[in-house]
Order: C-alpha cells, then structure tokens, then sequence
C-alpha cells in the first residue's frame, strides 16, 4: 500500500467515525467534538494531494479552514452554553422542539 | 524509512483516537482521545513535511479549539441521560450507513495513483516560501480572518445574551 492510498484511506476513517458521532452520540459536546473530527479528515485529504501536487497555496486554504473552524466553535460552544442553562441537560433529544 | 513507519503509526493512532472518541461515556475522555487523535494528525503533517501545517494543528486544534471545548466540559458538568445512555436510537442504522460510505470511498480509493511530482518546485511547503505567499498574495483573505474572528465573538456575547434573557 503506497502512502497516498494510506493518507486517504485514514481521512475517510476520520471523516466516516466523525459523521457516525454526529448521528448516533447524545451528548451535544461530544456530537461538536464529532464535527471536529469530519473537518480534520478533510483536512488531511487535502493535505495529501496538496503535497502530491506539490502546491503551497493550499496550505493558506488549509490555515483559513482553521480559523473558520475556530470561529464555528467559538459560536457553537456558547449556543450549547445557552441551551444547557435553559434546560439543565446536554442530551440532545430534550431539544426535539427547536425549529428553524 | 523511518519516516513511513513514522507517519503509519501516527495515522492508526489517529484513527484510534477517533474510535475511542466515539465509544468514550465521559465528555472529558472524549475530549481527551480527540486532543490525541489531532496531535497525532500534527504528527502526520510533521512527517509530510507540511511543518507549517503541522504547527497550526498544534496551536489552533488543540491549543484554542481543544481547550476551549475542555473548558466547557468542566463548565457544564451535568450528569443527564446522554451519560447512562450514550448511543441516540439511530445506532444502528448510523452504523451501517458509514460502513456503506466507507466502503464506498474506499472504493472509489483503490487504484489511486496521484499527479505527478511537481517539478522544479524545491520545497513549496518551507516556512518561507508560504510566508512570502500568505502575505503576498493572499493577505486579504487574512485580513478577513480577523474580520471573522471579530464576528464570531460579536455573535458568541449576542448567544449568551439572548439566554440570558430569556432566563429571567
């Protein structure tokens, strides 16, 4: 097995175990923390074939996942700061009422 | 040759790292198999080479993101249903839905070959030449940044506003 194919092959792994947290974990920080995972195999995906084709611009794309993935958490944490005081849990099925 | 054993032990790790991640009943091992898992992505980068890459892994994932996911954790240390019952009821059809889209990456992975080497390129990925890029060519995307960063914090206070208000 080249090392592309194993790169790859582990941002799938990543990605797959992170959406699989999203799905089936209740708990609404472990779910972000799943969301994490699924951006940093992508990351690694692109990382890959950046350095395949050997261009460094991907690298800027790659600091500017970063900030926006700080950003997401920056907004998401207090989102479920302000859920959790509302309703004194982090199990996402006592939040079934939420719309839009 | 060590570097292919190097980046192999540090991709099962990570893998490893999100497995543990998913079966982990506490917040706070979850937070810390992911905090593993990340490092050992910042190994992998390190071992590509991308040393660039490599040092943001390790300052923004899990010197800002990763922190301020376990100060939250310690925050909001409630004991409630998603701790006696970890998995929602869509365990099982989940599971088998990312086996099938893992099977079908995988697929569509067998037999990838790559471009070419680029050629004539010493080393794209050295400290200089992305600064000479990043500043270059693309300082307004970093300028933007910060205009982003500004937001989100404008948007973080406006969150626990609105809930605060609402408690009252």
């Amino acid at each position: 097995m080249n090392e592309l194919s194993f790169l790859l092959g582990v941002a799938v792994l990543l990605f797959a175990l992170g959406l699989l947290g999203v799905i089936v974990r209740r708990n609404a920080l472990v779910m972000l923390m799943s969301m994490e995972l699924m951006l940093n195999g992508v990351n690694l995906s692109l990382v890959t074939f950046a350095r395949e084709a050997g261009s460094a611009e991907a690298a800027v794309l790659v600091f500017l996942i970063f900030v926006v993935a700080a950003a997401e958490i920056a907004i998401a944490i207090p989102i479920v700061l302000t859920l959790a005081r509302s309703r004194r849990t982090l199990d996402v099925s006592a939040w079934t009422d939420l719309k839009g | 040759m060590i570097e292919t054993v190097l980046t192999g032990f540090f991709g099962v790790a990570a893998v490893i790292g999100g497995v543990l991640m998913l079966i982990a009943r506490q917040p706070m091992r979850a937070a810390l198999a992911l905090t593993c898992s990340m490092l050992s992505l910042a190994g992998v980068y390190a071992m590509l080479g991308v040393h660039v890459i490599a040092v943001f892994q390790v300052l923004i994932y899990v010197g800002a993101v990763m922190v301020f996911m376990v100060y939250a954790i310690m925050l909001l240390d409630t004991r409630d249903a998603s701790f006696t019952e970890r998995y929602s009821g869509l365990l099982v059809p989940a599971v088998l839905g990312a086996g099938v889209l893992t099977a079908l990456l995988a697929w569509a992975l067998v037999g990838t070959s790559g471009a070419p080497p680029a050629e004539g390129d010493t080393d794209p990925f050295a400290v200089q030449r992305f600064a000479e890029i990043f500043l270059a060519d693309y300082w307004l995307y970093f300028e933007l940044t910060s205009v982003l960063l500004v937001a989100a914090v404008v948007a973080a206070i406006a969150a626990l506003k609105a809930g605060g208000r609402r408690d009252e």
